[in-house]
């Protein structure tokens, strides 16, 4: 508030023209996001994504809200700085949270075409990494991500990849190489679960080597 | 005689035909008085030289040309073909053999009475010589009629002979002459009028004795039947067929008679290859290989066969062994090592003799001992048990150069065999280790080095590079130490101090002793020797193994002063009694900063073991941390000097050696995927693999999953990424 107030006062003192269009949007979105910033940090934390979310009538493990921080280009998870709040909207040619809640049906669309979808199922794993762990998730993240990303799409695929995971114990986290490696497998081993395009002398991760062997086993 | 008159041709052909009537007549008769009269034989030849130079246009030599195959056309058809279309069966043959016979004769003599035309006429005209003629007409007038008889004839009298017949081989020789001057300068009438028939007559005769024989008779009978067979065959060869047909025929038997029934021969339950080699049937067994040895891929079977039942022979070693060890007898796993060697040296035997060192051979008995060689007998890998055999040989006296060498050559030859090289290096080194500092007294470095020399020149330099530097450290340490004794001016602290110097990087891995407080005695001799060490090296740090030490300490006991021989720990324990009778255990665990497990075992081998050199409260089988231990000064021997053992720590060294050996692996595959790649830059995962597979053979067989690891973490640290555009490509990142 007293950011603001000040930035304000600023501009009605030394300009006296009228604001543009442009200047008019930019503060317009600029004020939208101060509906949902904290203050002293001048970020959207957590809280305030769960009023945006609310706002928006998506819940946070929505894919389009994923969608809709891959556009931001958001870099941390659970939080939205104030550059990439205005490059999402500017993207998105929303102003307004109505117009960004309208947006979303077709940003939907516009992500899951081949080329963009690739680019932001990589996004999705590096959002969730942390600092703490900033080349790996844990199991149970991915378990989510994975339902959350392709579900929709490949539900067999991650229904039994996510039971794999849970049992297996040769890892406690994936990486992004076998991240990528489960999306090329569900588009290239079209045929699930009978698998006939896999073969196991590939370069496939190891992890889904064994995830297969496993699916085998379960059939024979 | 010079004749002026012209000799008209009619009147030259009536005496040329009186002339063949009197041949043929003389023919006929078959006396041994086949010539003809001097006389009329010079009229006749004069009578045609004259027709043939006399002046156009009596010039007749072109007629009497037409003329002399007049003559043979009509012997052959009205003379030679009648007589022999009336006999059948031998009759035909001899029939056909004894006209052939006259036909040549008779055109023999024509051929003197036409000799004029064939030095000059025919040559001029480029004409078919007289026999050529002669040949043809018999060709077209007789052979083409009864060739297909006398074949039928010939192939049924070849059929009695194979039963047993006595023929008459002569005739057939003559009778299948026949048909090879019949191809007229080719082989062609021969091979197919007669050779083809004889072929298929053949493969059917013996077919029909393979399926016989191999029902009634032992796989040994029945190869002397077969081997009977080819001889025979060939015989007949040389006897009366023409020598061409020899190789077709004998591919033929072998094809009926070895190829069609080599798998149900060699693996005849209690006569075949199994049973053979079982029985030690030397004879029978080379007699298989000559059989079998010139038929392309012939061996294969047999080599086969040989591998199965090795291969056999060894999985019931291994079981016999695997069953023992279950029971909880480990004997037969130390000899198992002995029994594999001997089982080796005995088919490498029948390799090398029946067999005659034929690869294939070589490869069948590598294969085998391969197939049970890397199995394991109660929890030790081969590597490991072989590693123990080579401990216990090198460790017995009184062998003879020659008796070692002859055992690590087959040492060797078994580590061929076993695919977890470097497993083997890792036991061997330890072991090695401990023969080279604990039993020092017992190696027979020549015999070392022996072994270590063979398996160098199997393995390599790098594999045995280790041990051959332990050995060298303990030849470099004993110089070391005559220099060190000689600087001393006195002795430190009052000790006869040896001190050996071990390379690092050459020796097993020791963990260091945690700090121990030596006696002042014993810091006085580590600090001399630290300070002698210091002058005549550069900066290297030294790293006291005193878990590894042995000591004499004099035990002034009442009875008599004994010399005991113990291991520094011991020693220094017990020196804390010099300056008190009796201590706590946590006194001297305390005073010594020993581990608790090694000074249980100290204490343990010093008063509940054989000898009681400290007493203990309670005088129990076990050490506990509330004991109490007095100096025994009633301790005696009849001896003067003793060892006391102490048993080494109980470590699972199995499982330390599999840990480190599979650490090395894991950089062993990591080194060798980056130099791959770093070559290639750019190489699709399959092949990868399989190079790398490749290049670490030599050492162990890598686990592919393990690879496919190594190559993840690889592109987690940089060193590889997959392709953009495929994936399953990897590139090199520089």
């Amino acid at each position: 508030m007293f950011c603001i107030k000040r930035f304000c006062f600023v501009m009605t003192i030394v300009s006296a023209a009228p604001l543009t269009e442009l200047e008019k949007a930019v503060n317009h979105l600029i004020d939208v996001f101060h509906k949902y910033s904290n203050t002293s940090s001048n970020l959207i934390d957590p809280a305030g994504i769960e009023k945006l979310c609310s706002d928006l009538d998506v819940s946070r493990t929505d894919i389009r809200f994923l969608m809709l921080a891959w556009t931001m280009k958001a870099e941390k998870q659970g939080y939205i700085t104030h550059e990439e709040w205005t490059r999402g909207l500017k993207a998105l040619r929303a102003d307004t949270i109505d117009e960004l809640k309208k947006a979303l049906p077709q940003l939907e669309k516009e992500v899951r075409t081949p080329s963009n979808f690739a680019d932001f199922y990589a996004y999705a794993f590096r959002y969730s990494l942390t600092e703490e762990k900033p080349e790996s998730t844990d199991i149970e993240t991915i378990c989510q991500l994975l339902d959350t990303v392709m579900g929709s799409t490949f539900r067999p695929q991650v229904d039994y990849f996510v039971e794999y995971l849970k049992i297996q114990k040769d890892y406690k986290v994936i990486n992004m190489d076998q991240w990528m490696g489960f999306y090329r497998f569900c588009n290239e081993v079209i045929s699930f679960p009978d698998m006939s395009e896999y073969s196991p002398g590939l370069a496939w991760p190891l992890v889904l080597n064994n995830f297969v062997e496993w699916i085998r086993e379960k059939q024979a | 005689m010079y004749r002026e008159t012209i000799i008209d041709f009619e009147q030259g052909c009536k005496c040329l035909e009186a002339g063949v009537s009197e041949l043929k007549r003389i023919l006929e008769e078959e006396t041994s008085e086949t010539r003809i009269d001097p006389k009329q034989y010079l009229e006749l030849y004069t009578t045609i030289y004259n027709m043939c130079i006399q002046k156009h246009p009596h010039d007749h030599s072109q007629r009497l040309y037409n003329k002399y195959h007049d003559i043979v056309e009509h012997y052959a058809k009205k003379t030679v073909l009648p007589c022999v279309q009336q006999k059948h069966d031998e009759y035909l043959l001899r029939e056909l053999s004894r006209r052939w016979d006259h036909y040549k004769v008779f055109v023999n003599w024509l051929s003197h009475f036409f000799n004029y035309l064939e030095r000059f006429f025919i040559p001029q005209r480029n004409y078919p010589s007289l026999l050529e003629v002669a040949m043809k007409s018999f060709r077209d007038r007789v052979y083409l009629e009864v060739q297909v008889n006398a074949k039928d004839v010939v192939i049924a009298l070849i059929d009695k002979e194979r039963e047993g017949a006595q023929i008459d081989r002569e005739l057939v020789k003559n009778v299948l002459n026949v048909f090879v001057q019949s191809g007229m300068g080719t082989i062609e009438k021969y091979k197919e009028d007669f050779e083809m028939f004889l072929l298929e007559d053949t493969e059917s005769y013996y077919a029909r004795k393979a399926s016989r024989w191999i029902q009634e008779c032992s796989c040994p009978e029945y190869m002397i039947k077969s081997e009977e067979s080819l001889r025979k065959e060939k015989e007949r060869v040389i006897h009366y067929l023409h020598s061409s047909t020899e190789c077709k025929l004998v591919e033929i038997v072998e094809k009926e008679l070895l190829v069609s029934v080599a798998k149900h021969l060699l693996e005849k339950e209690h006569s075949g290859c199994s049973a053979l080699l079982r029985d030690d049937k030397v004879d029978d067994l080379s007699r298989m290989y000559r059989l079998y040895h010139p038929i392309p891929k012939g061996l294969e079977p047999v080599a086969d066969a040989f591998r199965i039942h090795v291969a056999r022979e060894g999985n019931a070693l291994i079981k016999q062994a695997q069953d023992a060890a279950a029971n909880g007898s480990l004997v037969e796993a130390q000899v198992l090592v002995g029994k594999i060697i001997d089982l080796h040296e005995k088919y490498m035997v029948y390799v090398l003799d029946c067999f005659k060192n034929h690869t294939f051979f070589h490869k069948a008995l590598k294969e085998a001992f391969k197939v049970f060689c890397n199995k394991k007998v109660g929890g030790s890998s081969s590597a490991e048990l072989l590693a123990n055999f080579c401990d216990s040989l090198l460790k017995k006296s009184g062998k003879s150069d020659e008796a070692i060498e002859a055992t690590v050559d087959n040492v060797v030859k078994l580590l061929d065999y076993i695919s977890d090289n470097d497993l083997f290096a890792e036991f061997y080194r330890k072991k090695l280790a401990r023969r080279l500092l604990f039993d020092h007294h017992k190696v027979n470095k020549e015999h070392e080095t022996i072994m270590i020399t063979k398996i160098k020149r199997q393995q390599g330099g790098q594999y045995t590079s280790k041990m051959e530097g332990m050995v060298t450290d303990m030849q470099l340490a004993k110089e070391f130490q005559k220099g060190f004794k000689g600087s001393l001016t006195a002795k430190p602290g009052g000790i006869d101090l040896a001190v050996t110097v071990l390379n690092t990087g050459f020796w097993p891995s020791y963990k260091t002793s945690t700090d121990l407080n030596l006696p002042r005695e014993m810091v006085e001799c580590v600090e001399a020797f630290k300070s002698y060490y210091g002058t005549k090296t550069n900066q290297r740090k030294l790293r006291w193994l005193y878990s590894h030490g042995t000591c004499h300490v004099i035990g002034s006991f009442d009875p008599k002063p004994i010399e005991l021989v113990l291991s520094t720990y011991q020693a220094v324990v017990l020196c804390l009694f010099n300056n008190t009778e009796r201590l706590t255990y946590q006194e001297i665990i305390e005073q010594l900063n020993l581990s608790h497990e090694d000074l249980v075992r100290v204490l343990l081998s010093l008063s509940c073991a054989k000898y009681r050199i400290l007493n203990k409260e309670p005088a129990s089988k076990s050490i506990s941390t509330t004991d109490v231990f007095e100096f025994n000064s009633k301790f005696t021997s009849t001896m003067r000097r003793i060892k006391v053992s102490i048993p080494p720590p109980p470590i699972d060294e199995r499982k330390k050696v599999v840990e480190d050996v599979d650490q090395d692996r894991r950089y062993a595959i990591d080194a060798c995927i980056v130099r791959i790649m770093k070559s290639r830059k750019v190489l699709p995962h399959q092949q990868l693999v399989s190079q790398c597979v490749e290049q670490l053979s030599r050492m162990f067989k890598p686990d592919i999953k393990m690879i496919k690891k190594r190559i993840e973490d690889l592109i987690t640290r940089d060193y590889l990424e997959r392709d953009a555009k495929n994936h399953h490509i990897f590139n090199y990142v520089a």
